[in-house]
């Protein structure tokens, strides 16, 4: 049995822990609309090669696997550091590898470009595999996709849409956000730390990625990937969240004691311990399917993503609770993960959703 | 990352598979249906002296105590392969997993020798006599007195909650023996003969309706100080090498309990039409959430003890969201099934989640309250202050009672 992560994984993770732990300063500019995201991080992640972490070495890359971008995703997850890791290395790279576009693997790997997802669209709900209504046509995109997650930030988009060699299916097609037929405005979205945007595209140059018609066979995939990888960023947001209350309740004193002495709070305490192991069990098992690619997956993926939609919600919900009324302030950091883990539940599509997928992977595993 | 054996682990996992194959389905309980306890006890025993005789009880203890000198992660792959059949193993649970790693730990010269071997064949069964009416999740308030009197101790008090108590020959007892000590100090750790002059035992029906747990009566038993495992006054810290064989002892879901994908089979032969369309979804992947994420935590913590480490203290959540759940998920089928749920008899498709649902009360109880095991989770594992504990200096015999 060898269910954890190894000798070398917990290095990148401790790496990581250091490095994230010193990045936090610029955090509160960018939650005050001072800017998009924090560049001098950004590029200090860029040197530190962790873009290039998953992508093979042919493709620019350092040719590590799933399991050492999971270890990275708890991290980002827990220090809440606003750079586009997650959109551009666990999302866009992810797409692109999954389609096979191979060719803008080197400039996102050396952190040249900063990519994202762009699939929703107005009053669509989350299904990232529904035909939508963006089309193309001889390599134009029309149309508008919102919310896009570092939409402002973003060089380049993977963007569904639909145009006539995709039949009754859709494509993807890679665009450049800055070139002409682009319009980005900001669009406000629960957590301030991660901007989002609305993206309007007129006649915008689109360059097709995997084969036409397989936008929703594509996307359910992904889905499976981003599940797994946003399990270890709900993960490492629910840990620290924890931390948080266990590290406030020891010195806030009430009635004469200090309020970590009170059972209330330390059951409150030992359930969010509870489901966090939970999903730190489930989030493991979706890691080792994605890097075995084992039939598991589907169900894998569900699992991992219920587990740390459950953990998160409440850790974070009851680390404010916790903290009281100075943590229903704007000063406190209780918001961010309140924020965040709302943001996460519904980014990847809810609870209902992926309960449905799990029970279905279940029954097929009869 | 994955959930392959080392080439050690493999090749023991065969030889037991192999060997399983071959002698367990012969010792295993019919399906559905309970056998009377004479015939029950007897299967028991054959089982025990099958396992002896081909080396597997007492997997990991040393050799030089009548065991095999194998590895915790031998004894768990045991384990785990024994789970797919039925197996009579529950009248030896305490006295192999518990007893007698505390006797051949503490005992004196020729304790060992004595004792281990006719434990490990099944021709003496053990209990354990710790809980008390008035000591249950506070274990160290035990008032069952014993007095010096020469070379033996007379005993007088009451133990309760002692499984098999009725089938066992000797027990491992928890005695107060100087009240004038706080309560953790005045403790002290004896093997005891059932059959001593003075020992009287009541079962007591539980709510299932059988009696598994027993009343056990102590008047003026006389127990040899030879008897006596470890120092006068160490009980307490006897007790805790009891406790922790206990806990690797038990663990996960118990053997034959219907784990959440059971219970998804179940929803699917209820539901018309396709059972992911159907409003119990979420409801089901709660419990898999739950269930499932249970057996993966301990594969964390096997895992551990494959790369020769202790296990982490992920392994504490186990019992406290196995028993809950197991109630949970009971009692959700017992709703499915609607009027079939209320059937009590042994054909229907209700009768083992009534079983469980009723099991999983005590479960929940069992070694340790889900607010003990929540107390035990915020004080050692996350460092959160202790619980207020008066008690805990004063003299035993000047507290209130």
């Amino acid at each position: 049995m060898n269910f954890d992560f190894s000798e070398e994984q917990e290095e990148i993770r401790r790496q990581a822990k250091r490095f994230l732990a010193e990045r936090r300063e610029n955090l509160r500019t960018v939650l005050e609309g001072g800017s998009s995201f924090d560049r001098d991080s950004w590029n200090a992640v860029v040197e530190m090669g962790w873009p290039a972490a998953a992508v093979a070495e042919e493709h620019g890359g350092l040719g590590l696997g799933y399991l050492e971008l999971c270890v990275l995703a708890e991290e980002f997850g827990a220090s809440l550091v606003p750079v586009p890791f997650v959109s551009s290395v666990l999302q866009a790279t992810e797409a692109l590898k999954l389609a096979g576009a191979v060719d803008w693997l080197p400039s996102l790997a050396a952190g040249e470009l900063i990519g994202t997802l762009a699939f929703s669209e107005e009053g669509a709900g989350n299904s990232w595999a529904a035909r939508p209504q963006a089309w193309v046509e001889e390599g134009r995109l029309s149309g508008s996709k919102t919310p896009v997650a570092d939409g402002l930030a973003a060089d380049i988009a993977v963007v569904s849409a639909v145009s006539a060699e995709d039949g009754e299916g859709f494509g993807w097609y890679l665009v450049p956000l800055t070139g002409a037929g682009v319009q980005r405005e900001s669009h406000d979205a629960v957590d301030r730390l991660r901007k989002h945007a609305t993206l309007r595209f007129d006649n915008a140059e689109a360059i097709r990625i995997g084969a036409p018609g397989q936008g929703s066979e594509l996307a359910e995939k992904l889905q499976e990937i981003c599940a797994v990888l946003t399990a270890f960023e709900q993960l490492g947001g629910a840990e620290a969240a924890l931390a948080m209350a266990i590290d406030y309740s020891k010195t806030r004193q009430a009635f004469g004691r200090t309020v970590a002495s009170y059972q209330a709070l330390k059951h409150k305490m030992a359930d969010m311990y509870v489901k966090n192991q939970l999903a730190r069990s489930h989030a493991y098992f979706g890691a080792w399917a994605l890097s075995h690619q084992a039939p598991e997956l589907p169900l894998a993926a569900a699992g991992a993503r219920l587990a740390a939609i459950d953990a998160f919600g409440f850790a974070a919900e009851e680390n404010l609770e916790v903290h009281g009324g100075i943590g229903f302030t704007w000063e406190s950091d209780c918001q961010l993960f309140y924020r965040r883990a709302r943001l996460l539940a519904a980014s990847l599509g809810g609870r209902q959703r992926w309960s449905r997928k799990l029970v279905a992977a279940l029954a097929v595993a009869h | 990352m994955d959930f392959e054996d080392t080439l050690e682990e493999a090749g023991y996992r065969t030889q037991v598979r192999a060997w399983l194959a071959a002698h367990a389905p012969a010792h295993e309980t019919p399906a559905g249906r309970t056998l009377p306890e004479p015939e029950f006890m007897a299967l028991a025993r054959r089982w025990q002296a099958c396992k002896a005789a081909a080396g597997y009880v007492g997997i990991m203890w040393p050799k030089a105590v009548g065991g095999q000198g194998g590895t915790p992660i031998q004894h768990i792959i045991f384990h785990q392969e024994e789970e797919h059949y039925r197996l009579p193993n529950v009248p030896f649970q305490v006295g192999i997993g518990m007893c007698l790693p505390t006797l051949f730990t503490h005992g004196g010269y020729g304790v060992t020798e004595r004792f281990v071997r006719p434990a490990v064949r099944g021709e003496e069964i053990w209990c354990q006599l710790f809980s008390e009416p008035a000591a249950g999740s506070d274990l160290a308030g035990v008032r069952a007195r014993a007095v010096r009197a020469g070379d033996d101790w007379v005993v007088n008090g009451q133990k309760i909650w002692t499984s098999y108590a009725h089938q066992a020959d000797y027990g491992i007892v928890l005695l107060r023996t100087d009240p004038s000590q706080p309560k953790h100090k005045g403790l002290t750790m004896f093997y005891v003969d059932m059959r001593s002059p003075g020992v009287e035992v009541r079962p007591i029906k539980t709510l299932l309706g059988d009696a598994e747990f027993n009343e056990v009566f102590f008047t003026d038993v006389r127990i040899p100080d030879s008897q006596r495992l470890g120092e006068v006054g160490e009980g307490w810290k006897v007790s805790l090498t009891t406790l922790m064989f206990e806990r690797l002892a038990v663990g996960g879901r118990p053997a034959q309990s219907p784990d959440a994908r059971a219970l998804v089979q179940l929803a699917g032969t209820l539901h018309q039409g396709p059972l992911k369309e159907s409003s119990m979804v979420e409801s089901l992947a709660r419990f898999y959430v739950a269930d499932e994420g249970m057996a993966l935590t301990r594969m964390r913590s096997t895992t551990a003890v494959s790369r020769g480490q202790v296990p982490g203290p992920e392994a504490s959540i186990g019992k406290l969201v196995m028993a809950k759940t197991l109630q949970d998920m009971s009692a959700y089928a017992l709703e499915l099934l609607e009027d079939a749920g209320l059937s009590d008899r042994e054909d229907s498709p209700a009768h083992t989640y009534k079983f469980w649902y009723l099991w999983s009360a005590g479960l929940r109880i069992a070694g340790g309250t889900d607010e003990v095991l929540r107390n035990i989770i915020a004080e050692r594992v996350l460092g959160l202050p202790p619980e207020d504990r008066p008690d805990r200096n004063t003299p035993f015999n000047q507290l209130k009672a």
